[in-house]
Parts: C-alpha cells; structure tokens; sequence
C-alpha cells in the first residue's frame, strides 16, 4: 500500500506534504481514502497549534505507554495501574480481547481482581492463532501467580467462544477455577459495546465451565 | 434514493470487522459467493448482531448499497448451536467454510457447492465423525466445481484401476495405475483401504460419512492424500488447518491415550514424507 496511493500525477496536484498526510491516515483502522483526505484539509485549515498537538500527543503516546509487562493492558510504568493496585484481589484475573474491554468492565465498578488482556481472539480465517495472541502468556501467569479462578470474557460471538474453549482445555489440567460470562450477554456482539449494566450483571451471573 | 431490497438464503462463511462497529461478511448463496456489510453489528444492542454469526444459515434481506450491498434483516434458519460449543467441530466448519470460500468465484452460481456446505454443517452439529464429514465434502466439493479426482480410472493413462492401485499422484490428478506409477516416482504410495475409503465416500452421498467405521490410520492417510491434492489445487494450505492441528495437539495433551488422535498426530508428522 505504501506509495501506491496516489499515482505521480496525483501526488504533485496534491503536494507531497497532503499526499503524504493522506496516505497515513489511510493506514488507520476503519478510515478508507476518503475520510482520510477529509481529515487531511480539517488538518490543514486548522489552527498551527492544532496540529502541534495532534503531532505532541502522538509522540508522547508512543515514548509513554506501553503494554503491561504482566497483563498486557496499557501501562505508562513497566506494571499497570491496576496490576500496581495493592486494592486489588490477585486470585482472580479476568481474560478479555482487547484493551477497550478492561476499560468497559471497570466502567461497570464490579470487577475487583486482575486482568489479563489477549491483544486479539483465534480467528483462523483471519490467520489469527494461539501463538498470534497472548494465549501462553496466560498459562505463565497461572502457573506462576497465586490464581484461584479465571474469568473467560472474551466476546460472546463464535470466535469469542472459541478462544474460550481453547482456554479453557488449556487452562483445565492447571488446577484453576474456570467461569465464564452469564449468558445475559446477547450474542454476536462486541464486550467494548455492552453497557455497564449488562456487562456487571454478566460477572455476576458468571458460570463454572 | 430508490431503496431497493431483495431476499436471499444464505450461510455466513466469512467474517471481519470494519469501521466503529460495521461487519463485512462472506455470504455462500446458491447463487454464487458475494460480500456484504452489516452495520452496526458489533454493537451489543445489535438486533442483527446474534442472527449473522459464522456459520448461520438464514434468510437475509439485502439492500442494493453503491459498493457492497447491506444486510437490513435476517431470519435464522438453522443456528448449528451444537457445533459452536465444541472445539473439533468449530475447527470443522472453519475448514468447510474456507475451503468453499477459496474455491467458489464471486457470483458463481453453484447449488451443489451450497448444498453441500449445508449437508456439512448440518453433519457437523449432529456429531458425526468430523474428519470423515470433511474428507466426504472435499471430495464432492471438487466434483461440484470440477475437480474431481480419479478414483476410478487412471489419472495418467486413462485405464480401469483395480485393487493392485497403490499410488496417488495430486500433480496427475489422482490415483494412478502400477504401471504408470513407475514412470511417476514422485507419486506417493496410498494403501488398498485408503483408496477404498476415499472411492466410497466419493461415490456415496456425503451425510453417510459419519457413520462409517475405518481405523485411524487409514483416515489419518485418507487426510494427508486429500489435502496434498486441495494443495495442488489452491497453491498453499488452507489457514484453518493450524487451527485445526493445534486443536488436536490440546487434546492429544489433555487425553494422552486417545486412539484417534494418535492416528491424527502420526499424520501430522507424516507431512514431512510428502516432499522427500
Ligand atoms: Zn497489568
Ligand atoms: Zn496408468
């Protein structure tokens, strides 16, 4: 895709720079050619100072945060907040897809144990496998953490239930509690879209698998 | 804008995210392969979110939309509930999916391909031996999109074969005669109830899969010789086969004693035999 976007033609009608911003902002999930020249001419009718912050906050993203060295969720020291929390019960961890989920379920105030975030679910269709996610490193931290038990929450569609298959076979030989989400979790859908209502009535309501 | 909407039967092969909460989705029709956007999917409230799941068969409304056409409504016909709470079987349907998905063209109008799909799932869900289910589908998959391969006669010469038959050549196009074996080395070898195996599951209709009874040896060679062929044909392995193989090593694990898993596993270490 890089430099392939516009033909040479194009890029000198636009000017390098606009091209350039373009061809960026096409690289960002759920942004297509179009959206990502509307947020190029925003950016360059926009005050100077806007886009010296857009750019600062960028570079302070990368330079500041990263991935918890424990449960993968963002994490500005080596540990994240809520790994570093002395409030928090070190016998549970909650397993989810991605980030936005752990931020969902504090949104909910139930939740009072660890997290453990897979950075994506097994998708084989999409070449996403065991090995493509933190699936293993779940294992590690069983084995060596004093867990009791294991929420599965990974999202209640086909390739949610299906990592938490694989999980749970995995998980099974180790000794360790296995729940699941309540069932009160419409299928099909994402956990990043479930209202904390719902979302607090499905840990609640959670299963033994 | 004219609205115009139409209705069609459907199983859902294919699934991904787009945008905030849109998903695009590979739909097999009778009428072909063809991909359509769901919007809004993702969203938890998403009435339409719990009837396009993977491997759903419903009745769709679709609206004509300028790129990909839209999803506005759908009817489940059949859910396939069973299979989905099983590891093996997800990995089956997975397999069945992709392998129609590559091997059926956008709008390519092929009833039997659907069919056929359907027959699969529906195997799949009543329990069925997964592997055999799926070794009866590549085989009438391949004859509906012709390329069957010869079982009956030579795939070389052309000539009647008979029980003496213990070569299969994916690059011939089958099985191959004693005779021409010798001049194709590279044919690797196949044994009599493999090739018995594979010509009835080829000439019967796909649903009496399951129920057959055949050593794991024997359907762990059936595997390899099928998917060396679907290899030939598509020019690489499908994606669903890690899945599948890592599946099987959980369960190899978790119970060290099971005889079918053996067999699958030798077959897994067999892989290497192909290309020497
Ligand atoms: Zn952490
Ligand atoms: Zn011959």
């Amino acid at each position: 895709m890089v430099g392939s976007m516009h033909t040479a033609n194009e890029t000198q009608i636009l000017t390098e720079p606009v091209a350039r911003l373009i061809e960026e902002f096409s690289r960002l999930p759920g942004i297509g050619p179009k959206t990502a020249s509307r947020l190029t001419f925003f950016m360059l009718r926009a005050p100077d100072e806007a886009a010296r912050s857009l750019a600062e906050a960028l570079i302070a993203l990368k330079q500041q945060v990263h991935f918890c060295a424990r449960c993968y969720f963002i994490a500005q020291g080596e540990l994240c907040v809520v790994c570093t929390s002395p409030a928090r019960d070190q016998r549970l961890i909650c397993v989810v897809e991605e980030p936005l989920d752990v931020v969902a379920i504090e949104r909910t105030g139930v939740f009072r144990g660890l997290y453990h975030v897979l950075h994506g679910r097994i998708a084989p269709l999409e070449g996403m496998n065991r090995e493509d996610i933190y699936f293993d490193e779940l294992l590690d931290r069983v084995r060596t953490e004093p867990v009791e038990e294991v929420i599965l929450a990974t999202n209640p569609n086909l390739e949610g239930e299906a990592t938490a298959f694989h999980l749970q076979r995995a998980l099974a030989p180790l000794g360790v509690r296995i729940t699941r989400l309540a069932r009160g979790l419409p299928t099909g859908g994402d956990l990043e879209w479930a209202d904390p209502g719902t979302l607090s009535s499905a840990l609640e309501g959670r299963r033994e698998l | 804008m004219r609205d115009r909407v139409y209705r069609t039967e459907a199983v859902i092969i294919r699934r991904s995210d787009v945008g905030e909460a849109d998903r695009v989705l590979t739909i097999l029709t009778p009428l072909g392969k063809q991909r359509v956007v769901a919007r809004g999917a993702r969203k938890i409230s998403s009435r339409l979110a719990g009837h396009i799941e993977l491997f759903t068969h419903a009745t769709l409304m679709l609206a004509i939309g300028r790129n990909l056409h839209i999803v506005t409504q759908s009817n489940p016909l059949e859910r396939f509930d069973r299979l989905r709470t099983d590891l093996e079987r997800i990995g089956a349907a997975y397999y069945a999916a992709e392998l129609v998905d590559r091997l059926v063209e956008e709008a390519d109008e092929n009833r039997r391909a659907f069919a056929l799909l359907l027959a699969t799932l529906r195997s799949l869900d009543a329990g069925a031996a997964a592997d055999l289910t799926l070794r009866a589908y590549e085989l009438h998959l391949l004859d509906a999109l012709g390329y069957r391969p010869q079982l009956h006669i030579c795939a070389v010469c052309g000539e009647l074969l008979t029980e003496s038959t213990d070569r299969f050549s994916a690059s011939a196009g089958g099985a191959v005669c004693p005779r021409c074996a010798i001049a194709d080395r590279q044919a690797p070898p196949m044994s009599l109830p493999a090739f018995k195996l594979l010509r009835y599951l080829q000439a019967q209709p796909p649903e009496i899969a399951g129920d057959l009874r055949i050593s794991p040896a024997t359907r762990a060679e059936a595997e390899r010789l099928m998917r060396a062929y679907l290899h030939q044909i598509l020019e690489r392995d499908l994606r669903s086969l890690a899945f599948l193989e890592d599946v099987r090593l959980t369960q190899h694990l978790a119970e060290p004693d099971h005889a079918d898993t053996t067999g699958m596993r030798r077959f897994a270490q067999g892989d290497n035999d192909d290309s020497n």
